[in-house]
């Protein structure tokens, strides 16, 4: 097995720094990148395109671990881009900072545009060749999630039999979005390259339960793909959920502004009118709303950062489940 | 005049969020101007406030057409102005990326439908935007192309630009795209600056709007008649990038006339001065944008030219 850190793409910075994003290629012996793309054995594991979504820096380094200890079984190419926003982990943002910008809408990128429409760019150009691709976000800072995997109901034949192999608790088709189209994962699933969106955890933390489950998903689909000969867990049954209407899941928003305090943890079966948490005004000691089950469902998103304004998500419920 | 409360929210800590409308005459809803939607947009605030003031001139003189209804929003976010914080304070969203929004959704997304509902029965929409990238800019109408587009109308303020461009797929989710998807004729107006007032601007984008409003039959007003403008496609305009990053110093103004070879800036080495680019005009034009910051990043675009008609 070949190791290789390279730099995919850098740009320089005003004062005396280069930005870089780098790559981690874990690679079999014996066969050229060439022959093994085209023997659809190269992946792919992409996280940190927004710096504040830490739980795939977990998957990262775990998967890279293990694949170190055990070279032989190793039968392509293993491609890791821990940090795709190095600005924004650095700021602890989830956006790029100084620009403002949500690197998830600047795909496919500009080669002759500004910086990060070149970075973008220059990323879409290593990702050619890749068999598939998984992007590992983090939810955001706001809400904890299930281990799951969202697919584009566009993608939606060719994706959902890969994700049913990587040991995620849910998997959920939505509906399509022209705004979605500038994501980094509908760029590449709309040039033919396969690319599993996951969600899992929540942002600024690592929940190494869930980074463990991923890296087992990650392994299964290796193995899928030919690229791992060793032994692979047993994988987990997914729940599936064909959400193309948006009519699966119920939102629960806040109908007031104040403090949430959460009743229930993510992953709970909830019974309706069940209390899923409260939201409270600490200046006067009332408590403003109760949040219930708006009907029987699993709980697969809670908010997790207490303070809330009129409308802030404060969990899902998916429907016709248990 | 009439003020009233567009939309509002209850908060826990801070005064509630409101965005605040002045209504002039009634009747058939005509034109809608909706200032500041991100909380750096101070030119746009203060573009509202002068109309406002020279609408409440004519509304006092008689001058308002009978049976036509103006509603002028300056501010869609006064939270973020007022913590100067560009986006939504708490997650950082961008109200103008959320319309046609969504009552039961997120914050911004039932901010941009409190305010989409009100704006949305307007013959006219116009909108005094901003762009991502600080800078300055030369006073342009700037349309999407969504079929929608009337390029004639556009000319009716006088300005010396009308810019058409193709939406983007994040462009599908700002006030000007969805004002065409539900037939309002929308028109974004761009003046010099963004978070800086430059009044020479704002009073050129104020006898724009009164003029066009004039020429609608909206108001009885006869103002300086501006520009014959000129209509641009957005992908026409020269990007003149920084090789290097370092400290940017500009030598040409946005709406100056310049000759191909002529020099536009110069990047430094920020330790060293050594001057490492001399930017020059690849062609002959107007400077449609020039970058306002004191450090360029590499590859940014720090001006765009209009070239000239012979040189497209």
């Amino acid at each position: 097995m070949t190791e290789r850190i390279e730099t995919i793409v850098e740009t320089e910075l005003p004062v005396d720094e280069v930005l870089r994003i780098r790559r981690h290629r874990l690679m079999t012996d014996g066969a050229s990148v060439e022959e093994l793309e085209k023997q659809g054995k190269r992946i792919g594991i992409v996280t940190g395109i927004h710096g504040d979504e830490l739980e795939g820096q977990f998957v990262c380094y775990e998967l890279s671990r293990r694949i170190k200890a055990e070279p032989e079984s190793l039968s392509g190419i293993v491609d890791i881009y821990p940090a795709m926003n190095p600005f924004g982990i650095d700021n602890i943002t989830r956006g790029i900072p100084a620009f403002d910008l949500d690197m998830n809408r600047l795909f496919p990128g500009n080669r002759n545009g500004d910086m990060n429409e070149y970075i973008a760019a220059e990323i879409m150009k290593d990702m050619r060749g890749m068999a598939l691709c998984l992007d590992i976000h983090a939810s955001n800072i706001f809400l904890t999630e299930v281990p799951q995997i969202r697919i584009n109901e566009l993608h939606k034949e060719r994706l959902v039999p890969l994700a049913k192999k990587a040991n995620v608790d849910l998997i959920w088709v939505h509906g399509a979005s022209t705004v979605l189209e500038s994501t980094f994962a509908y760029s590449l699933n709309d040039r033919g390259i396969d690319t599993l969106v996951v969600e899992m955890g929540v942002g600024m933390r690592i929940t190494k339960s869930y980074g463990e489950q991923m890296t087992e998903g990650i392994f299964s689909l290796m193995a899928e793909l030919g690229i791992w000969k060793g032994e692979v867990s047993e994988i987990r049954e997914p729940v599936l959920s064909n959400d193309e209407k948006g009519e699966d899941v119920y939102y629960l928003n806040a109908k007031t502004s104040g403090i949430f305090l959460k009743e229930k943890h993510h992953g709970r079966m909830v019974a309706k009118g069940e209390s899923i948490g409260t939201i409270v005004n600490p200046l006067t000691g009332e408590i403003l709303e109760e949040v219930t089950a708006p009907g029987n469902g699993w709980l697969f998103t809670i908010r997790e950062y207490p303070v809330v304004d009129e409308g802030s998500l404060v969990g899902r419920i998916l429907k016709r489940y248990g | 005049m009439e003020k009233e409360v567009i939309y509002e929210i209850k908060a826990l800590y801070r005064d509630d969020y409101r965005v605040t409308g002045y209504r002039f005459g009634s009747g058939k809803p005509s034109v809608c101007i909706v200032g500041s939607l991100r909380g750096n947009e101070f030119q746009q605030i203060y573009v509202c406030s002068q109309i406002i003031r020279r609408l409440q001139k004519l509304e006092a003189a008689g001058r308002l057409r009978e049976g036509k209804e103006i509603l002028v929003i300056p501010c869609g976010n006064p939270y973020s102005v007022n913590t100067k914080k560009r986006f939504w304070t708490v997650d950082n969203t961008d109200i103008n990326r959320m319309f046609p929004g969504y009552a039961l959704g997120e914050t911004t997304q039932r901010i941009a439908g409190g305010i989409f509902e009100k704006v949305k029965h307007y013959d006219y929409g116009i909108q005094f935007a901003s762009f991502y990238m600080p800078g300055n800019f030369v006073p342009q109408v700037r349309m999407m192309k969504t079929g929608a587009e009337n390029i004639e109308l556009a000319k009716r303020f006088g300005l010396p630009y009308v810019v058409l461009h193709n939406p983007r797929p994040f462009d599908t989710a700002t006030l000007n795209y969805n004002w065409q998807i539900w037939e309002t004729d929308g028109f974004s107006i761009y003046t010099t600056s963004t978070s800086a007032v430059d009044k020479v601007s704002a009073k050129q984008a104020v006898d724009a709007v009164l003029n066009f409003l004039s020429k609608q039959d909206i108001i009885q007003y006869q103002g300086y008649e501006g520009y014959i403008s000129r209509v641009v496609e957005s992908e026409n305009f020269i990007d003149v990038r920084a090789e290097h990053a370092g400290f940017l110093e500009q030598y040409a103004a946005a709406g100056e006339k310049v000759e191909k070879g002529q020099k536009l800036a110069e990047i430094c080495s920020p330790y060293t001065a050594e001057i490492l680019q001399t930017v020059s005009a690849p062609v002959s034009g107007i400077v449609a944008f020039v970058h306002n910051e004191t450090m360029a990043y590499q590859n940014t675009a720090v001006y765009k030219l209009i070239p000239e008609e012979d040189e497209l």
